[in-house]
Parts: structure tokens; sequence; C-alpha cells
């Protein structure tokens, strides 16, 4: 095979910049720019599935254009045309409940500041749980829906018997004892699903009963300390009855309405008929309009009727529940709800509860807190968007009642922070004077607290507020109790007073919580305290000026609670640090909590995790900054590096800052680095060359030694650059095949490709060293991608080469395309040398010649569409950097031109491309012998 | 079978009065056609005699049924006797219930104090109106278990030998639960059941009478009752 010798084309690199740049055309106001923001208002003038009459207009601002995203579709985007074809009835519906909300926006008031049930609902099951045995007692076994079908024409107490006849009959267990609490929910959760099943196999009448059944169970209160759980799972159920209810009013509906509250209303008990009848309250409306509100008042009055304080009250917040989504604007029955409470409030202190209490061995102290969330909720419904005297009013009969603390903590629940804010003194008064038995008065400072922490009392009551509520909080002995309190007012403290107020109350919670360890229980509570003090001071330096913060961090001994707690505050720290510091302070502690995150990477870190920790660490030590002093600056590297030496991601960082420093110190100096300006940026070289090694990435550190080598160059350190390359030449052979990217393995040739395209951008401008041979590092690198281990069927190989040619190309030149200042490259030291430019030939040759076998080794069929695309990349280069006056080399670029359309795989419009920008070429002087070369070219026709 | 009969009467709640039209459609679902000799309509109207010797009683409900070759469906519709004329007057009723006011008891001394006073706005009763009222427990020694109403009717039948007369149990209603609060007035109301009530009736023969009686279970073991007739009526 004849060796074809290479000849560069010789460049002209500032015309060829100034023949390709696009000429500058000034713009007026107003004219069309492609690049101009572009809004496009689309007017239909018919939606509908008629797909052949869609039509639609869209105009911009630039009357020219047509937005290109919105031509693209046909008319009607596909979103649209579903739903336009989609059927008419769901269509109405859709309308007809969007219709429904908007009426109901309209006359209600209940938005999204009405704090929901089903927030309460899970907080609810998990504070009251009991592990004492329960039953549930059911005349109708869940899974037998025997008795289902029973008239309701029989009197009820036939009926009931009947019932039991049938279940003795059978066997059935009709009391289910021992119950565990898991149980009990499962077998509920059962019952539930038997009413969905009975409702959807049309046995409405067994629904119903289901119903009843379980509504009776909320007149057991036996385990008291369940029964506001017990309450949130049986209206579970009710809530599930209650979308069974007909929507829409028609005769039939109606009928059947009717015909339930018959049957309702012959229910022999009266919780089940008070809470079954409570639970279709909506069905009323279709019965009359003035149904709903007539039946509100005669329900609460209902309640009455209920003897046991505890189920009454769940029973009112029921209903409040119900009126509330069903008709908010009937105020007056919450307000019924509420005074009703307050007549029967004695009773909690009568002696039937109090015998009860005996019975189940249950103490006041724990009996009192079972009332809470019912009360809140009535206390919520009832003071949502009410007016000021209202309130007023609420709180002055509360005041009247004896032993109002379970009063008062409703009311500071309830009511708006405000409207307790205000009255801060006035409550902290009343606090004072409740009787200590009943109900801990912790917990009502803890309310009082959190109604502070959302609205702010008058400026001159502030002080006397946290002395007073300090004063009580600091006595209290329980640890447990005191830090629920203290959590809270800390966020009031923060906000209103200073790093002094803070400080102390820092102090007493340490004080407090480090005896007997108790901090060990009540870490989530020392975490939300730590939350709120970053939370309001944005500013570190006077954060950590705090005496007590450091201490109280040295609470949170357990390690992934400590770890927790340090990624807050380096979270808070990002988002708030606006300026960069050098503030020793803040550095010595912010360095504390960073190591304390690092030290917690271990085997078993998860990589998410790692991340984390790793972007807030980074995120640290990009804002520290010592000025000028950079001196200081690289030893704070130093000292990181050493401290973070765990997490690569940091150390990365910890490169690209050193990196970095060097070019700010080569920007001060203005390029002319003195000798102790050369000896510091030697030494951030140094720091790079030495930290690259340690990384695990193969890429990370063959992207590194590239970037360290140039700000290397750029410094003048030619001898530290020159082995930046060399270790990443021979970093090459180690790239494995595969590597992982994301958690998934990928081939690396691409990578590479790109990894060593880049290089070569940067070789061409480093100097050759004198002591070694021409173009020493271009050949180790060629002679590292001879060695590697290519993929069998790929031409990355090949692309490479075709690279290596182009950077061969450009260091023939006379002058460089680019240079770096103050470093002379290979076209200054050598000068056109022809010693240089043989050598410079001869690897071209060898490397031609390598590319040539590789393109016959392709002529097999399977390869053939390969060789084609890779022969039309070959003649690419050499018309690009080849000098074509050679004949050799043109008639090397005419046998390729030929080789890529042998077998018909090249793609004919490329060809076609390819040789009008050969024929325009041949326009420009000192190209015209391309002309000739055109005519040689032949276009195949596809036949 | 693929063949269905259903009668859709034209009211919804299927009541209607004395001397109007009943009307509606026969609606007769098949997938082929069907041979028939005819399909007729059959009304029958049951006034349940039961003939025990001591109950009649008097169903206001009628029932039709249609038959056309071996299929049958029926439907159950109701009739309202006719609104009675003449004004409605409303009859309050106040009452206060102490051991003392109490008669049929056995030892006077062992019953606990209490004083029950309440009152019902009328013993006139419109039969599609609850009965309504309110009690008030101004005072018990001991806890109350449980207030309920009960509804009794009693059927009066003259015979040969005289009369016999029997009194049921037709609805029994809770109102309150539990030891109630002191002082403070629980409702009392209640639903007149549709199919086991009817206006007062009073013939030679036969007399149909309703009462209401309040019961008071005490703890431990104590039921007190208080009895009240009714007279219902339909406008």
């Amino acid at each position: 095979m004849a060796v074809f010798p290479w000849h560069s084309r010789n460049r002209n690199y500032k015309a060829e910049f100034a023949s390709c740049r696009l000429e500058a055309v000034p713009l007026e106001f107003g004219d069309y720019h492609p690049l101009k923001p572009i809004t496009v208002t689309e007017s239909k003038t018919k939606k509908v599935n008629r797909k052949g009459s869609t039509s639609s207009t869209s105009s911009s601002s630039s009357s020219s254009v047509v937005d290109p995203l919105s031509s693209v579709l046909d008319g009607t985007d596909p979103l649209s045309m579903f739903a336009a074809t989609a059927d008419p009835a769901a269509l109405a519906a859709a309308m007809d409940s969007s219709r429904r909300k908007r009426d109901r926006d309209d006359n209600s008031v209940v938005g999204s500041d009405f704090e929901p049930w089903t927030n309460k609902r899970g907080e609810i099951l998990a504070r009251y749980t009991t592990t004492e045995k329960l039953s549930i007692n059911l005349f109708m076994g869940s899974e037998k829906g025997k008795a289902g079908t029973a008239t309701l024409a029989m009197s009820e107490k036939v009926r009931t018997r009947l019932e039991e006849l049938d279940d003795f009959e059978e066997g059935s267990q009709k009391e289910l004892l021992n119950l565990t609490q898991q149980d009990y929910v499962n077998r509920i959760e059962e019952l539930n699903q038997s009413l969905k099943d009975a409702w959807a196999s049309d046995q409405k009448v067994k629904a119903l009963k289901i119903v009843i059944q379980c509504s009776k169970l909320l007149s057991d209160t036996s385990v008291i300390q369940f029964y506001p759980s017990k309450f949130v799972l049986i209206t579970d159920i009710l809530d599930t009855f209650d979308h069974f209810s007909p929507e829409n009013a028609n005769d039939t509906a109606k009928e059947t309405c009717l015909n339930w509250f018959f049957k309702i209303a012959s229910i022999r008990e009266l919780i089940p008929r008070f809470y079954v009848e409570a639970s279709i309250l909506k069905c009323n409306k279709f019965l009359s309009k003035t149904g709903i509100s007539e039946c509100l008042p005669r329900l609460t009055c209902m309640i009455r009727g209920i003897g046991d304080p505890l189920v009454s009250v769940y029973a009112r917040a029921y209903l409040c529940r119900v009126g509330m989504e069903v008709a908010p604007h009937l105020k007056e029955t919450l307000n019924k709800n509420f005074f009703d409470f307050l007549l029967t409030f004695k009773q909690i202190h009568g002696d039937t509860v109090q015998n009860q209490l005996v019975v189940q061995g249950v103490e006041l102290p724990s009996y009192l807190p079972l009332y809470p969330p019912a009360m809140d909720w009535i206390f919520q419904c009832i003071s949502y968007h009410a007016p000021e005297a209202l309130l007023t009013e609420m709180m002055e009969r509360c005041k009247k009642l004896g032993n109002n603390a379970l009063l008062l903590n409703s009311v500071m629940s309830a009511f708006r922070a405000e409207f307790i804010a205000t009255r801060s003194m006035d409550f902290i008064g009343m606090i004072k004077e409740c009787d200590e038995s009943g109900f801990p008065k912790h917990l009502l400072f803890r309310s009082l607290g959190l109604n502070l922490a959302l609205a702010d009392p008058p400026e001159s009551d502030r002080l006397q507020i946290l002395n007073e509520a300090w004063k009580v909080i600091t006595k209290l002995k329980n640890p447990q109790d005191y830090i629920n309190c203290a959590e809270v007012w800390v966020e009031y403290t923060c906000k209103h007073f200073t790093k002094r107020e803070v400080n102390t109350v820092l102090a007493d919670v340490i004080k407090h919580m480090t005896p007997d360890r108790a901090f060990e229980d009540s870490y989530p509570q020392l975490q939300l305290i730590i939350k709120k003090v970053i939370a309001h001071f944005h500013d570190f330096s006077v954060l950590f000026s705090v005496e007590k913060f450091l201490p109280f961090l040295d609470m949170f001994q357990k390690e992934s609670v400590r770890v927790e707690v340090c990624k807050c505050i380096m979270d808070a720290f990002i988002k708030h640090q606006q300026e960069p510091t050098k503030d020793p302070v803040i550095l010595n502690a912010l360095l504390h909590v960073c190591k304390t995150m690092h030290d917690s990477v271990n085997a078993l870190t998860l990589e998410d995790e790692k991340r984390m920790l790793s972007y807030l660490i980074n995120g640290f030590i990009k804002m520290v900054s010592f000025g000028r002093d950079f001196e200081q600056q690289l030893s704070f590297y130093v000292e990181s590096r050493s401290m973070f030496c765990n997490l690569e991601p940091v150390l990365v960082q910890l490169i690209h800052s050193v990196n970095r420093l060097a070019m700010e110190t080569r920007k001060v100096m203005k390029g002319n680095h003195s000798r102790k300006t050369a000896a510091f940026v030697r030494a951030c070289v140094a720091y790079c060359f030495i930290t690259i090694p340690s990384l695990a990435g193969i890429f990370t550190r063959l992207n590194l030694y590239l970037h360290s080598g140039q700000v290397a160059l750029a410094n003048q350190c030619l001898s530290q650059a020159d082995a930046f390359f060399k270790a990443a030449i021979s970093l090459v052979p180690e790239v494995p095949k595969m590597i992982n990217i994301d958690g998934k393995m990928r081939p690396s040739e691409s990578f590479l490709l790109e990894f060593l395209c880049n290089f070569f951008s940067t070789l061409l401008i480093v100097p050759d060293h004198p002591e070694h041979g021409v173009l020493f590092l271009v050949r180790e690198l060629l002679n590292v991608i001879q060695d590697y281990t290519w993929e069998d069927n790929s031409d990355e190989k090949i692309r490479i080469y075709t690279c290596v040619l182009h950077l061969l190309s450009a260091m023939s030149q006379e002058t460089y395309l680019y240079h770096i200042d103050k470093v002379d490259s290979n076209d200054s030291l050598y000068g056109g040398d022809s010693k240089f430019l043989a050598e410079n030939n001869k690897l071209c040759e060898t490397v031609m010649a390598q590319i040539l076998e590789h393109l016959k080794t392709l002529a097999k069929d399977e390869a053939l569409k390969r060789q084609s695309s890779l022969g039309l990349s070959f003649f690419n280069s050499i018309l690009a950097h080849g000098d074509l006056r050679n004949n050799k080399l043109n008639q090397l670029s005419v046998n390729l031109w030929h080789l890529a359309q042998r077998h018909g795989c090249a793609d004919t419009r490329t060809m076609v491309k390819t040789l009008e920008y050969i024929k325009k070429q041949s326009k420009q002087p000192d190209m015209t012998h391309l002309t000739e070369l055109a005519l040689r070219l032949p276009l195949q026709t596809r036949t | 079978m693929g063949t269905a009969l259903d009668i859709k009467i034209k009211r919804a709640n299927k009541v209607y009065h004395a001397g109007e039209v009943l009307s509606g459609v026969v609606v007769i679902s098949s997938k082929d056609s069907v041979q028939h000799q005819g399909v007729s309509l059959t009304m029958e109207g049951t006034v349940n005699l039961q003939l025990s010797a001591k109950s009649y009683t008097l169903r206001c409900d009628m029932k039709r049924s249609l038959l056309a070759k071996d299929l049958t469906k029926t439907c159950e519709f109701i009739v309202h006797s006719a609104p009675q004329k003449g004004k409605f007057t409303p009859s309050p009723v106040d009452f206060t219930i102490t051991p003392e006011t109490l008669q049929n008891v056995k030892e006077r001394a062992l019953l606990p104090k209490f004083l029950l006073r309440g009152h019902l706005n009328s013993t006139n009763c419109v039969i599609t109106q609850p009965l309504t009222g309110e009690l008030v427990v101004e005072s018990s020694e001991a806890a109350i278990r449980s207030v309920e109403l009960q509804l009794v009717r009693v059927e009066t039948c003259g015979c040969a030998e005289g009369y016999a007369r029997d009194a049921t149990e037709i609805q029994n209603i809770q109102i309150a639960d539990g030891d109630v609060c002191r002082g403070l007035s629980v409702p009392i109301y209640m639903v007149f059941p549709r199919l086991f009530t009817c206006p007062t009736l009073e013939t030679t023969n036969f007399k149909v009478e309703f009462e209401v009686n309040i019961v008071v279970l005490l703890h431990p073991d104590h039921l007190i009752t208080e009895n009240f007739p009714l007279k219902l009526c339909r406008i």
C-alpha cells in the first residue's frame, strides 16, 4: 500500500475568522429578531371534536413569525382534543361540580385558612392509644349479611329479637372480646369494607345497619383513653356512608331520603340515631329548602340527651364538623353547641364521671386531656372568621366557670393567634389562677407560646410576658414537660429579643436537660429549638457569639441526630450568608460543624447522603475568603483537605478553589509573577498535583489533571504543566471500558474521545521540553492510544486519529490559532523549522496509514456503512486541513470520495452539500485548484 | 328468562288518597317477542284483619298484583284516608314527675328522690308532624340510665261478650342516654312511623287509639312511666 505524504494547508486564521463572521446589522426597536421573546395569543373558534373544522389563529408580537411550537400541532393540541372528545356526561358533571364549587364559594366562608379535620385525624390516632383489651359488640357479624334483608317494617324490638335468635342459631360470636388495639382497628376497617361492599351490591338496608351498629360503638366508654381514636375510626365509616348519599334532587332521590329519615327516626338508641342522622345531614336539602337549617338546631338539642360528657362533646364535635361542611353559614348552631357545652361542663367533675374513672382506674390528669381534640375542633369552628365581640363573649363565659384550665387551653388552641396575643397578659393571669389539679399548667403555657409564635403581643408587654412565662417554665420538674413547653417559647424569644435573652434561654434548657442525660429522650424538641434559633439569626457571627449555642449542640450526642442538626445549620448558612467571610468565630464553628458531618461518613453511608453532605461542605468552602491574604486562603484549603478527605466532591471543589486562587494571583500580578507570587503559585500547583491522585473517579482525575495543567501553563510553570500532562497520559490506559454513571454502567469510549479532543486542543500550545524530543507529549499520547484496547466494533480510535491529524496540521502553521500570554509555544520556539515540520509530517503519515488500514478492514458487508461515513469524514479532514495542490493527497481525496459512495451508503444530500461547499471555496483566492477537484468528484445518482 | 315485568307508578312516594286515579305504566322488557293471553291488572285491598281473638289491625297499605301468564309482579302503594275536616287545635300539656305523683308504687320509701318537669307541645298531633316537647331533670338522687319515649297503639274491639282491648308498643325511642345534665332541657321528639300509625279512630264497634309513655330508667333498677293519651289526625 502506498504511503501518502501529508501536506498541511497554510491557514490564515485571521482572514478565515473575518470571512466566517456574520455581518452585524443594527437593529431598530420593534424590528423582528429571532431571539426576541414571542408571545402567542391563540384563539380557537371551534374546539369541538370535528377535526377538520378546527381552526386556530396565532398571532405574535412579530407578526411575520408563527410560534414554531404551536405551529407544529395541527390546530388543537392533543390534550384539549382529548378533553373535547371526552364523554359529554363527564364534561357536564365536571361543569356541574365546578359550578357547585363556585356556588359554595359564594355563600360560604370556609377557605383554605380553615384547618380541615383530616389534619387532626392522624394526630389523634397517634396520640390516644391503649394497651388494654377492647371489645366490639355487634348484633350482626361483619362478614355475614344474613339479617340484611329483614324488613324494617317490623318493629325494632321484634327485629332485634329475631336477629339475636338467628345469631344464636348460627352460633356466631356477637361480642368480640380481648381485641388489641390493632385488632380493633382492623375490625373497623373490615366493617368499612363490608359497608362499601353492601352498598355496591345494592344491599342498602344492610349498609344502613352496619352504620347503625358502628355508631352504637360510640356509646361505649369502656377503655376511655381510646375513645378519641375510636371516634376517629367510626366517623371515618360515617364519612364513607355520607359519600353514598344521592347527589341530585329528583323525586326518587327525595323519596329515598324520606325513607331513610323514617328509618333513622325509628332507631331506638339515641347515640346511633344522632350519628346516622348527622352523617346524612346534607340529604335534608332534598326534602325542603330549609331542611338543613331546621335540622341542625334539632340535632344540637338532641345531644343534650347524651349523659356522658365525653361522648357528648365528641358528638358536638362531629355535628360541628358536618355542619361546617354542609352549611358553614349557619353559625348559630355552632355557637349553640358551644354554650350547651359550657352548660354541661360541670358534669366533668360530677359523681357519675368520677365513679367511672375509679372503676377504670384512670386519673383525672389523664382523663381531661381526652377532651381537647373535640373541644379544640368546636372552638376552631366557632372562632373561624368570628367577630371579635363573639370571641370576647366566649372568653368571658369561659372565665366564669370554675376550674377552667381545659376551656382556657381550647380557647388558646382554637382562637385566632392575634386575638390571644393581644391579650397575653390576661391569659397569663388566668393561667396563674387555674386550679393545678386537673389540667397541667405547662400545657397551658405551651398553648400560649404557640400563639405568640404566630402573632405579636403589644410591644410594651413583651418582656413581661417572657419573664412571667419563663418563671413558670423553669420550675417544671419533669424534663419532658419542660422541653415541650420551652421548645415553643424559644420561637417567641428569638423573634422579639436579642442574643442575650436567647443565650439565657438556651442556658436554661441545657441546665434542665443535662441531668440524667434527659436530652436523649428529647432530640426532636431540641432539634426544633436549633431550627428556630437559626431561622431567626441569619447573621452567623451573631449566632456563634451566642455563648451557649455550641454547648447546646453538644447535647446532640446521638450521631444521626447530630449530623441532622449540622445539616440544618449549614443549610441555613448557605441560604443566608451573602458575603464571603473570614470571621474566625464563624470559621471555627462551621469547620467543627462540617467536620462532624464529614466524620459521620462510613462505608455504609448512602451515595445520596454523601452528595448532600458534600454539597453543604462545598457551600461553606465557597463562602470562605481571606480577601488578598492568598496564603491564608491556601492554608485554609490545606486544612480543609486534611479534614474532608473522605468526600471526593469536596476534594474536587478544593482543587478547583486552589486553581482559582492561582488564577486570581495571576490576575492581581497582571501576568507578571514576582519571585514571591511565583513560589506561591507553584505551591498551589503542587497542592493540586498531590491531591488529584487521591480521587477515585477516573475521568475526574483526567479532567482535573488537564485543567490544573492549563492553570500551571497559564502561570508559566512549564515543568509542572508537563508533569500534569504526563500524569494524564499515563492514566489513559487505566480507563475501563465501562464506567458507572448515576448507578448505570455505560461504555466509556465517548467520554474518552471527548477528553482526548479537549487534551489535543491544549497540547497545541504546550511548548516542547528542551531535553525531550520533538512533540514528545503527542508521541507519548499516540503510543497510549495505540496500545489501548478499544472496543472491537468501534471506530473511536480512528476518529481520535483524525483529530490528531487536525492537531498536527494546526501545529505546522506558522502562527498558531491561540496562545497563552507569556508562554512561547512551538510556533515561536521552532519558528517554522523544516526539521520540525518534517517530524510533524512523518507523524501525520503514520496516522494516515493507520486510518487507511482501518478503512480497508471495513470492506465487509456489515461494515460498509461505517466505511462510507468514516471515509467521508476523512475526506472532510483532508479538505479542511490538507493542501490539495499535492497530487497524491488530491488523488487520495478523490479515492475517498468514491469509497464513500461506492456501496450506496452515502447520504446524497450530504454529498451534494459537500460538493457545493468545495465549489464555493474554489472561488476564494489560493483555492482555485478546488475547481478542478470538484470536476473529479462525481455525484452518484441513486438507481 | 329474558322477560321481565315491572310496574311503575307515577308518584314516586306511592301515596294516594281516596278518590284519586292511580296511574302508571307496566313495562315488559324482553329480548325477543313474547306470547301472552293478555295482560291483566288486579288490585287487591287488604285490610289485614288478623282473626286472632284479640287484635284487629288496620293497615293502610294495599296490594295490587298483575298477572301475565306465569309472570307476576306486585307493587305496594299506600292509600291515605281523606284529610279530616275541622280545625286543628293544639293542646299543650305540662307535667311534673316526682315520687309523690306516681301511682302503682309498692314501697314509696325505697324510691330515690327526683324531680322531673316537662311539657308536650300538644297531645293533639298531626300524623305527619313529629311529637315534640321538652323534659328537664331538675334533680335526681339516683343516676339516670335512660329516658325513652314509648308509642303505644291501643285497639279496642266490641263483641258479644263485651270488648277486647289490646295495647301494642309500636315504637320506642331513647331521648336521653346516661346521666343527663341537671336543669338542662332535653328535647322530646318523635316521628310517627308511617306504617304503624293512622288517625285516631272511634266507631261503635272498634277503636284505634294511641298513647305515649315517657319512661325513665334510674340506677340501679327503677322504672318510672308517665302516660299521655294522644289524638292523631291527618290534615
